[in-house]
């Protein structure tokens, strides 16, 4: 009786092990992972970054017989939404895609309609360098609790960039760009909200007007989000006029506003991370006299991330990848601005001195700020703030003024 | 022969079955979520609840406002140019240097046509930077609202550009068909101008054959994402540009509102369809009054001018658009307001070659798959009309429906009927969702010329005791090698361009060098978009510049055939 119940209950888990790899078992997920391909949903918006990511397919074939094949996203919500699709098909396994890059509101809604694998993440061997401890934003994506859900890649700061030639004192508060604006009309601009760093360039200043910023690390209702946005408001009613093209257009996306820059269509913008202003140098997109710097005070910081959905075809090969992508090696030719010049996630102190040369040895670029200059990293309003103050900026200011 | 009769016999069902089948269950796919029916995202119940949210939202009016007004003026000056170009300058030198730069304007894909615009007309663009500062003293860009104006102005100039070579294109095939030439000089005897001479005879006879076109303009230019997203207004941006931010928002529930825009889109151009169609009755009605009316005066030369003047500057900034695009993509630093480069460099095409040949070999298999099939359809489909002796069916107007369609109408559902249907993420779906655009394209410029082919040819041959199939195989087939070299060109150049149905049905895993293109312009760099534009370009225009020579070198001992 007892001998059949186990045999039986082998049967029913037989089909579960071969469709789910234990992400604890290493040996298994590496023997599992040669020969399968792994379909990387990812942003392909910058050669660099596809670069980085052609590279990393070909040590995964090197070292573990993994095929990477990238799919370039215009918007990462494509890859959410051929996930819901398939969900909707009752496509439950032998999905499209096996990896995605992933942050914030993305993560939000795959984690709420159970669309992730895992948890997988706390499971890797080089879990163990990640700064978790000196940086909250790993584990906590929006002020979301990752979960072991999806791994953290690489880290950013919202930094501001400036032609040194043209404005050589660019200004340092969030009071103070208001004052350079209305003197230098039509100089600043921000991408248009819902675009990821334009909400952010609303949040910083939301946190630098509100009265209690501590207020903005919980779920606000409707009176405390009124109450807290309301000098967020007022300002960009006397700032709006005096933006690029006194606010009645805006660049769509980041690279635009690079553009932007390069035109000389505007002075001064923000971005995520200074490490890409010194790669925009080395490939002409920006002139060798591009500066970065943050505000007085410290700017958002937050962190990218690699997920698997629940349906993922390729889930062992998928956790290699975020492995190898984690390895010391991949994180230093990631911060090599020549490369991409994105900031790495591992704590320097945990890694061996060979491990710590690499990243000593990169030429950080002219534009890149030293953490020392960074100054300190403010968190992620809780995730509610954002479509809250997306909705709110496209009713004020997004419709014809 | 019974096999290959059973498929003549079957060929038009089967052609409007690939054509209408996916369009209408892609209908239906966005139906169901706009009318709250989605159970993957928690939607069980039909309500009209997400039309009631989307009307109060506070952009929606005036997105549909801008949608409507850019389609309807865009449309309005493409055949306004066509019919001004045709009235002034038929069987002139102009018409005939027109003529030739049309293949290159159709084939220029609509997104690198307006990038090449937006780089040409924007306050740091190229116009500016050959006069600057010298003569306007502009040491920056000046802080202009040209590109992304509020009226969408850019947007309707864009379409322009695109869709007037389209129109001038169908026109051309209706004009052999009315003898324009001896009506314009009955009229010229008459003592009619050259252009009021032709409106009055030879544009009444000319319009009702390009109605359609016209009808699918409409649609197509209300309805454009690409272009809108390029060059149209951002505060807010049209309905077809919104729709797509919905169906494309991390917030999952907002794909109940996107989906009922859709459907908001659908119905906006379908009632502009109609409201087109009552400006046609007026017209006509008025139109007549004029014609008898017996009027002589028109300001005649400053019309001729006006429409060539139009008709030249709208193909020469396509051209210098992509010329400029192509510079971008040599360039090394490059700001304002230098008119060319600090520095040419190899290194974009260097890093960009190896990465373009993966997307461009996809580009050819499914572009040269979807054009086969839909040649194989509409060969069939037009020798079983011609077997039969039937006169063309009224049902034409069906061949229309994919084209006026909104794609993001219907595509979503198609993904999903897609899935369902086990055509997972393949080379083969994607063939099968290009098909449906391909194929009213391919039959449309086919159809006239093969109707057009004199009886005779075919009664002669039978005379001499050839059968059917040796009359398609021997004499149909050779002699209109021209024509259906061009349709295969069109529907090649179709297939070359389609972003959305290659991204959702091949669920991001085909490649091809339109979807990379899209990506990479996400990241705005100019110098790679010019790279990825100049490679569309030439994958659209290279079977165009074999369809023109190919008849020449196959048919150089045959004088008769050569055309």
């Amino acid at each position: 009786m007892f001998k059949s119940l186990v045999v039986a209950l082998f049967a029913l888990a037989a089909p579960l092990a071969t469709a789910a790899p234990i992400p604890a078992d290493r040996a298994a997920i590496v023997a599992e992972a040669r020969g399968e391909t792994v379909y990387w949903h990812a942003w392909g918006g910058s050669p660099r970054i596809n670069a980085y990511i052609a590279w990393a397919g070909q040590e995964m074939a090197a070292r573990y017989g993994v095929t990477v094949r990238h799919v370039k996203l215009s918007d990462t919500a494509d890859a959410v939404s051929r996930v819901i699709a398939e969900k909707t098909a009752g496509r439950d396994e032998g999905g499209a895609v096996d990896l995605i890059w992933i942050n914030g509101e993305n993560f939000a809604s795959m984690k709420a309609a159970g669309l992730l694998f895992g948890p997988w993440a706390e499971d890797m061997p080089n879990w163990a360098l990640l700064a978790t401890e000196t940086n909250p934003a790993l584990t906590s994506d929006f002020a979301l609790p990752t979960d072991g859900l999806e791994a953290p890649w690489g880290a950013a700061r919202l930094i501001f960039y400036h032609d040194a030639a043209r404005l050589p004192d660019p200004p340092r508060t969030i009071a103070a760009l208001l004052d350079w604006a209305k003197a230098n009309p039509g100089r600043f601009t921000f991408p248009q909200p819902p675009d990821f760093l334009g909400v952010t360039f609303l949040k910083q200043a939301l946190h630098d007007l509100t009265p209690d910023p501590a207020l903005l690390q919980a779920p606000p209702d409707k009176a405390g989000f009124d109450a807290a946005t309301a000098p967020l408001w007022r300002y960009l009613e006397e700032l709006t006029p005096a933006l690029w093209r006194a606010g009645r257009a805006y660049p769509q996306s980041e690279p635009r506003q690079m553009q932007l820059m390069a035109d000389g269509e505007i002075d001064l913008a923000a971005n995520f991370g200074s490490g890409p202003i010194s790669a925009a140098i080395a490939s002409f997109e920006l002139p060798e006299t591009a500066r970065s710097y943050t505000l007085n005070g410290g700017t958002i910081g937050n962190a990218h991330f690699l997920a698997i959905p629940y349906n993922a075809s390729a889930k062992a090969g998928a956790m290699l990848l975020a492995d190898f992508l984690l390895t010391p090696e991949a994180q230093a030719r990631k911060l090599d601005p020549v490369i991409w010049g994105d900031a790495t996630v591992l704590e320097m102190d945990k890694l061996s001195a060979a491990d710590r040369a690499r990243f000593d040895a990169i030429n950080l670029g002219p534009a890149t700020l030293t953490p020392g200059a960074l100054g300190p990293a403010l968190a992620e309003p809780q995730a509610a703030w954002t479509p809250a103050i997306e909705a709110e900026w496209t009713v004020r200011f997004g419709g014809a003024r | 022969m019974s096999a290959a009769g059973a498929f003549l016999r079957a060929a038009p069902a089967l052609t409007i079955a690939a054509m209408l089948g996916p369009v209408l269950a892609g209908m239906a796919g966005v139906a169901a979520p706009a009318f709250g029916w989605f159970p993957a995202l928690g939607g069980d119940e039909f309500g009209l609840a997400q039309f009631r949210a989307l009307s109060r939202l506070p952009n929606f009016t005036q997105a549909a406002w801008l949608s409507f007004s850019t389609g309807m003026a865009a449309t309005l000056i493409s055949l306004a140019i066509v019919a001004l170009i045709m009235a002034g300058w038929q069987g002139t030198c102009a018409f005939r240097v027109i003529e030739r730069a049309l293949s290159p304007l159709l084939a220029a894909p609509h997104a690198a046509a307006a990038f090449g615009l937006a780089f040409l007309i924007a306050p740091s663009g190229w116009v500016a930077r050959a006069f600057s500062p010298w003569a306007t003293g502009w040491e920056q860009a000046p802080d202009l609202l040209i590109v992304n104006d509020p009226n969408g102005l850019a947007l309707i100039a864009g379409l322009v550009a695109k869709e007037a070579p389209f129109l001038f294109l169908m026109a051309l095939a209706a004009l052999d068909q009315v003898q324009a030439e001896q009506s314009r000089m009955v009229a010229a005897t008459l003592g009619h101008g050259r252009v009021s001479g032709w409106i009055k005879t030879v544009f009444p006879r000319v319009y009702p054959q390009i109605r359609l076109p016209v009808y699918a303009v409409l649609a197509f230019s209300m309805s454009a994402v690409d272009v809108a997203l390029i060059l149209g207004p951002t505060t807010p941006a049209p309905l077809s540009v919104l729709v797509l931010q919905w169906m494309n928002d991390p917030d999952v529930a907002l794909r109940f509102r996107g989906a009922a825009a859709a459907m908001a889109q659908l119905g906006l151009v379908v009632a502009a369809l109609g409201l087109w169609r009552v400006g046609e009755l007026l017209i006509a009605v008025l139109g007549r009054r004029w014609v008898a009316g017996g009027g002589r005066g028109m300001c005649e030369p400053a019309l001729r001018g006006l429409g060539l003047f139009v008709a030249v500057a709208s193909a020469a900034a396509v051209g210098a658009g992509l010329l400029g695009l192509g510079l971008w993509s040599f360039a090394g630093y490059w700001s304002f307001p230098d008119f060319t480069p600090d520095a040419l460099s190899l290194r974009t095409w260097a890093r960009s070659l190896p990465t373009l040949a993966a997307p461009a070999a996809a580009t050819a298999l499914i572009g040269l798959a979807a054009m086969a099939a839909a040649m194989v359809l509409t060969l069939a489909c037009l020798e079983t009309e011609t077997r039969r002796g039937r006169r063309p069916s009224r049902a034409v107007w069906l061949l229309y429906l994919p084209l006026i369609a909104p794609q993001i109408a219907f595509l979503p559902g198609l993904q999903m009927l897609a899935l369902a249907a086990g055509l997972n993420g393949g080379t083969g779906a994607v063939m099968l969702g290009h098909l449906v655009f391909v194929l009213p394209y391919v039959f449309l410029s086919l159809a006239d010329p093969w109707r057009a082919l004199d009886p005779r040819f075919a009664l002669g041959a039978g005379a001499l005791g050839a059968g059917p199939g040796r009359v398609f195989l021997l004499v149909r087939l050779p002699l209109l090698l021209p024509p259906i070299l061009a349709a295969a060109a069109v529907g090649f150049a179709v297939s070359v361009g389609q972003y959305l149905p290659t991204l959702l049905l091949g669920g991001g895993r085909v490649g091809t060098l339109t979807t990379e293109a899209v990506a990479l312009a996400a990241g705005g760099d100019r110098r790679l978009i010019g790279v990825y534009a100049l490679a569309l370009t030439a994958a659209a225009f290279a079977p165009f510049a074999i369809a023109l020579t190919a008849p020449r070198a196959l048919w150089r001992n045959r004088r008769g055939m050569r055309t």
